[in-house]
């Protein structure tokens, strides 16, 4: 095996022994101090968006509303990304407290986890984890209840207001934005939504404090993260790595020696070709990713992967605004017929200012990011598509 | 028919009758019955007071609120990319064989039905299925026919 | 002074009051946004995204009829990105939509068609997906013929159904490439709880959703030499219909469409309204009679309050939603019904016409007409009353298909008999017009006095509030009535069925005690109705109350029982009110029909 260059890091899976004087301690503690923790840590959302944590919760605690909400977004559905399973599996106290610091914070009494039906077989486990949870929180004294909610199958309900959408009984179409969550969220109340992985990021600031973790990573990326690591390499699994690393190192470490493209942060995510690997930094400075990092050696063929991707798309779309549901059909379809021969390889340029304008011009993240792959994938690997 | 008034009943009670409690309500239609027939939703309907185009344009929004019959056991084998490139095409066709339906389709006994769907969430332990509720993964031929077997014999 | 942001669009500063749109900001400054999704009368979607503009600062275009205009924004509408992204979302509206534009009923008068006019769509683009994609067409509906394959997936309709009507027999289903527009379990529209109110139909932008038509049978039935073809013209027509002909919203134009009828070669012009205002006589007595059985005789098995029954949209949705209320329906017919029954006995019998061949036409601002006339109980005259009903929109296009310079028509009037009319008849256009013309009636009849309201004019049930009530009270009457001496007679008025909802719970709930509520099942009422001319918005609705009240005050008689004609036919006829031969010809009963 070659030298382990790339940091790793163990916060998010070490037990904690201490974990009980943890909750109690950071819930004795002032708003404004634990504010100024996750503020000052640098710690953006791990879901994908990168949006800095403290501030959403700074912003929903400025709200007057009596009636708020703490929702932590466990409906990983993002081919590639598995590490919210293994979280929640491993470490669910420290999730349920990062949620109540959170709802300390803001003034909620409420916490839901929205999990992904094909996370079923957690539930159980985890309402059990829940009971001591809560007769925890009743020994320190903290009047705050955390309820599972189950997704049924549907991508799109990790974006954030369709998620509420959903756990309001609707199907899970993406609001319009403004308002944001902070303002309405789920019931139309402030709401702060975060990632299974931030809530438990936010736990583990409240115990180390900011300065340490503050002091992984880069000025843009600050921290480590659960990489979920599929595709063609012999060492598939979840790793907890410090961010700032290049792709090259990342390649050097989980490659397979014969590595041509690595699709970071999934279908909705950038495929970076080898040649670009040395100038690739992980985290919201270059490529950001909610963790899903596929690898793909010389033997794949870049078309299979943009086709399994756009069909998900096609699929997953909820269907309501024009550039999406339609774009995905079209692009699909264009790839074949380029790919058939039924058009001529300059229709690949058509569909990449269509993916232009479905990122502009999609309501939500999903049909806003499909661009990202299929320009990524096109652009670098054209004559896999044509030929 | 009476069944289904019992169960939605049943779940009503549960879960309550807004429309927050459609989804909860939906999900324990699929635990208990595998997919939702047009009495159920109608049922759903009348419990919540709401309009029964509008639960059926939520269930069939979801992937796992199945709203055409399914058998005893839903197997649902991951599409994604990841599990592809680890053989998933092949454990497919094992499937197919042993259970003589094709992709989307129930055997004749009512027992299995085979589906694809997206991304599972094991893509380091691919190809991975899911029969109901159940993971399983790292397949292989072999595992495949050990669990079907088992499936078929035991349950 | 409402608090104001100030923002710039195109270059131009604007100031709008907090919490409207960049759409609504860029229509104060006269620039033109196209739009599809975006309907005034409906909460906003943002799912079309043909409205998007350029934010400066935003990375992404914004929808502008979702976006709130803030303060220092500056915008652009009219950029190569903005141009670029709205052409690919009309290509791709394009790639699904079936684009045979001459086979479709709305050629001409869709707004996706507009859009690929304006921006000079020759070519497509994209791949044609129509023909993957397993369209259905649903025309079992007597009223509204359903084609996916027109659909844009706007959701106006969903919205309208479930916002405007509170019915939701249209919603969406499935997801992705799969979305679409769909009744319960994909079943027929005939077989859900659409109550045909056509609401959908009128704000449908492409030909998605449309009234079936009849137009070909009507002219078949003129054609033929063999028939008497008689047409009758519903109050709210007479307001609107020039809209379809190039004229202004609220322009009046009963003469000249009793003009048209007569041209396009109906054997006799006759008029709803003359049975409007016998609507009134049996249904005044009919309210007056409940009263004194309800609260005289305290005869339990009597309902109030008693509920008008002409709008027949009001009565599929109380049928389908609250049909433990079906006796607190008037049994009186709507005057549709009514003029049927008539036209096939009286009028046949006045003409000495055999009635088997009188063909019967209605033209309604009704899609849900359609239905009332098909149903198997109006038959009472022993054939189907009225055989064709037609909207406003198909008279429209019968007018065109004739080549009338409609404007330059003169003025004509009905033929007789049941020709004749009253301002009371008339307002039936309007929400509120029914309870209006039957407090006139029947205040008088009990009372020997007019109603006391300045020129008879019953403001307080006039306007647009979704609910208004009035009430009056019953003093100094005649001795016959004196039964009803000192009660408080207390009405409400509701318009669209989101309202009529509203109002139905609270009597469920006790909270109400009404003796007689007047329900219209489309916003606005009749001159609303899912039949009228397209666009139909709050402000064309006012404009058609505004005429509709105009023409009222302009009529010579304004009460229904001052009709010399109904007073006619009551004594060659009827006999009286709720006698023998009414009970047979102009009342009916209603059937349960399913919730959900």
């Amino acid at each position: 095996m070659p030298d382990k260059k790339l940091k790793r890091v163990d916060l998010i899976f070490s037990e904690d022994s201490v974990y009980k004087d943890v909750l109690a301690e950071s819930l004795k503690k002032s708003n404004e101090d634990i504010l100024k923790d996750v503020l000052d840590s640098g710690l953006r959302g791990r879901g994908g968006a990168g949006f800095p944590t403290g501030l959403k919760w700074k912003f929903t605690s400025q709200e007057a509303e009596e009636e708020k909400y703490v929702v932590c977004n466990a409906d990983e559905g993002e081919p590639g990304t598995f590490k919210d399973r293994e979280i929640l599996s491993r470490v669910p106290l420290k999730v349920f407290g990062g949620m109540a610091i959170c709802g300390k914070v803001i003034g909620a009494k409420h916490g839901y986890v929205y999990l992904r039906g094909e996370y079923q077989f957690l539930k159980a486990e985890l309402e059990k984890v829940l009971d001591e949870f809560h007769a925890t929180l009743k020994e320190i004294g903290f009047d705050f209840q955390i309820h599972i909610l189950m997704g049924s199958g549907a991508y799109i309900c990790g974006e954030e207001s369709a998620l509420f959408e959903s756990m309001e009984g609707k199907r899970g179409e993406p609001r319009n934005k403004p308002p944001y969550p902070t303002i309405a969220g789920f019931r139309n109340k402030p709401t702060v939504i975060n990632n299974v992985e931030t809530l438990v990021y936010s736990f583990m600031i409240c115990r180390i404090g900011a300065q340490k973790f503050q002091e992984l990573g880069t000025a843009d990326s600050r921290g480590s993260k659960v990489f979920s690591i599929s595709g063609d390499t012999p060492i598939a699994g979840i790793y907890e790595l410090e961010l700032g690393m290049s792709l090259e190192d990342f390649v050097e470490e989980f490659g397979d020696g014969d590595t041509k493209a690595v699709q970071v942060g999934g279908a909705s995510g950038f495929c970076v070709p080898r040649k670009k690997f040395k100038d690739t930094i992980i985290g919201f400075e270059g490529v950001p990713t909610g963790g899903s990092m596929m690898l793909f050696n010389s033997s794949r063929s870049m078309y299979n992967v943009l086709k399994n991707y756009v069909e998900f798309f096609e699929e997953e779309s909820c269907g309501q605004c024009t550039p999406c549901r339609v774009g995905c059909q079209q692009l699909k379809l264009g790839i074949e017929a380029v790919k058939k021969g039924d058009k001529s390889a300059a229709y690949l340029k058509t569909l990449q200012k269509l993916a232009d304008t479905m990122k502009i011009s999609s309501k939500c993240g999903l049909g806003q990011s499909v661009a990202n792959s299929f320009y990524s994938i096109v652009d670098n690997f054209v004559e896999e598509m044509i030929y | 028919m009476p069944e289904i008034k019992e169960l939605v009943k049943g779940l009503a009670d549960k879960h309550g009758r807004t429309r927050e409690s459609l989804l909860p309500i939906l999900q324990g239609i699929i635990t208990e019955e595998r997919f939702i027939s047009d009495a159920a939703m109608t049922e759903v309907a009348r419990e919540l007071d709401m309009s029964a185009a509008l639960v059926y344009g939520t269930a069939t929004f979801y992937s796992f609120l199945d709203t055409k019959p399914r058998g005893k056991y839903v197997i649902r084998i991951c599409r994604t990319i990841t599990c592809d490139m680890k053989g998933k095409k092949q454990i497919i066709k094992t499937l197919e064989d042993l259970l003589k339906v094709k992709v989307g389709e129930t055997t004749k006994d009512n027992k299995f039905t085979l589906l694809e769907t997206n991304c599972l969430g094991w893509c380091h332990k691919g190809p991975v299925m899911l029969i109901n509720d159940e993971a399983y993964t790292e397949l292989t031929d072999e595992k495949v026919s050990e669990i079907i077997g088992d499936y078929m014999k035991n349950k | 002074m409402a608090n104001t942001v100030n923002l710039k669009i195109d270059g131009i500063d604007v100031s709008v009051e907090a919490g409207k749109t960049v759409l609504d900001a860029a229509k104060e400054l006269n620039i033109h946004i196209p739009t599809l999704c975006y309907h005034e009368d409906l909460c906003v979607a943002g799912n079309c995204r043909v409205c998007v503009v350029e934010q400066e600062g935003a990375r992404n275009l914004v929808a502008s009829c979702a976006m709130p205009a803030q303060e220092g924004m500056i915008i652009h509408t009219n950029t190569h990105k903005v141009r670029n992204a709205r052409r690919h979302v009309v290509e791709l509206l394009l790639s699904e939509h079936n684009a045979d534009c001459t086979k479709c009923y709305k050629n001409k008068n869709c707004e996706l068609q507009d859009l690929a006019s304006e921006m000079v769509i020759n070519e497509h683009m994209f791949t044609d997906l129509v023909p993957i994609k397993n369209y259905t067409k649903d025309q079992q509906s007597p009223s509204i013929i359903k084609d996916d394959s027109r659909c844009i997936r706007c959701q106006r309709c969903v919205r309208t159904c479930s916002e405007l009507q509170h019915v939701s027999a249209l919603g969406v289903a499935y997801k992705g490439d799969h979305m679409k527009i769909s009744t319960f379990f994909e079943n027929p529209m005939y077989d859900v709880v659409c109550t045909n109110c056509g609401q959908c139909v009128n704000r449908c932008p492409t030909g998605a959703l449309i009234e079936k038509n009849y137009i070909d049978q009507v002219w078949d039935a003129i054609y033929d030499k063999d028939k008497h073809v008689i047409v009758q013209t519903a109050p709210a027509t007479r307001i609107a219909l020039g809209e379809d002909l190039g004229m202004e919203p609220g322009e009046i134009v009963t003469g000249k469409m009793a003009a048209s009828l007569r041209r396009l070669g109906f054997d006799s012009v006759l008029d709803t309204d003359f049975t409007a205002d016998l609507t009134i006589m049996e249904e005044g007595t009919e309210l007056l009679t409940r009263l004194k059985k309800a609260l005289v005789d305290k005869d339990s098995s009597v309902k109030v309050p008693m509920f008008t029954s002409c709008s027949p949209g009001w009565i599929k949705f109380i049928e389908h939603q609250y049909p433990e209320y079906l006796e607190n329906l008037s049994t009186c017919k709507s005057p549709q019904q009514m003029f049927g029954a008539l036209a096939k006995t009286y009028y046949a019998q006045k003409k000495g016409l055999d009635p088997s061949k009188i063909v019967s036409v209605s033209i309604m601002p009704c899609t849900a007409k359609k239905f009332e006339a098909a149903r198997p109980e109006m038959r009472d005259s022993g054939y189907q009353d009225v055989d064709l009903g037609i909207t406003t929109r198909e008279l429209a296009v019968m007018i065109k298909q004739a080549g009338m310079d409609f404007e330059k028509l003169p003025d004509e009037g009905f033929d007789s008999i049941m020709g004749d009319s009253t301002g009371a008849a008339v307002i039936f256009g309007a929400t509120g017009g029914v309870m209006e013309a039957a407090l006139r009636t029947a205040y008088e009849l009990i009372t020997g006095r007019e109603v006391p309201f300045e020129n008879l004019d019953i403001t307080p049930v006039r306007g647009m509030e979704g609910v208004r009530e009035a009430s009056i009270k019953l003093e100094g009457l005649l001795p016959e009535w004196s039964f009803l001496e000192g009660v408080e007679l207390k009405t409400a008025v509701a318009h669209g069925l989101t309202n009529a909802h509203q109002i139905m719970e609270a009597i469920k709930k006790g909270e109400a005690n009404y003796h007689f509520v007047e329900v219209m099942g489309c916003p606005g009422g009749c001159i609303g109705g899912g039949g009228q001319p397209i666009p139909t918005t709050p402000e064309i609705r006012k404009k058609r109350a505004e005429a509709i009240y105009r023409e009222d005050t302009g009529m010579k008689i304004r009460k229904s029982h001052e009709n010399p004609e109904v007073a006619q036919i009551y004594k060659e006829f009827l006999g009286e009110p709720l006698g023998h031969k009414s009970h047979e010809l102009l009342h009916t009963h209603y059937t349960k029909r399913k919730r959900h």
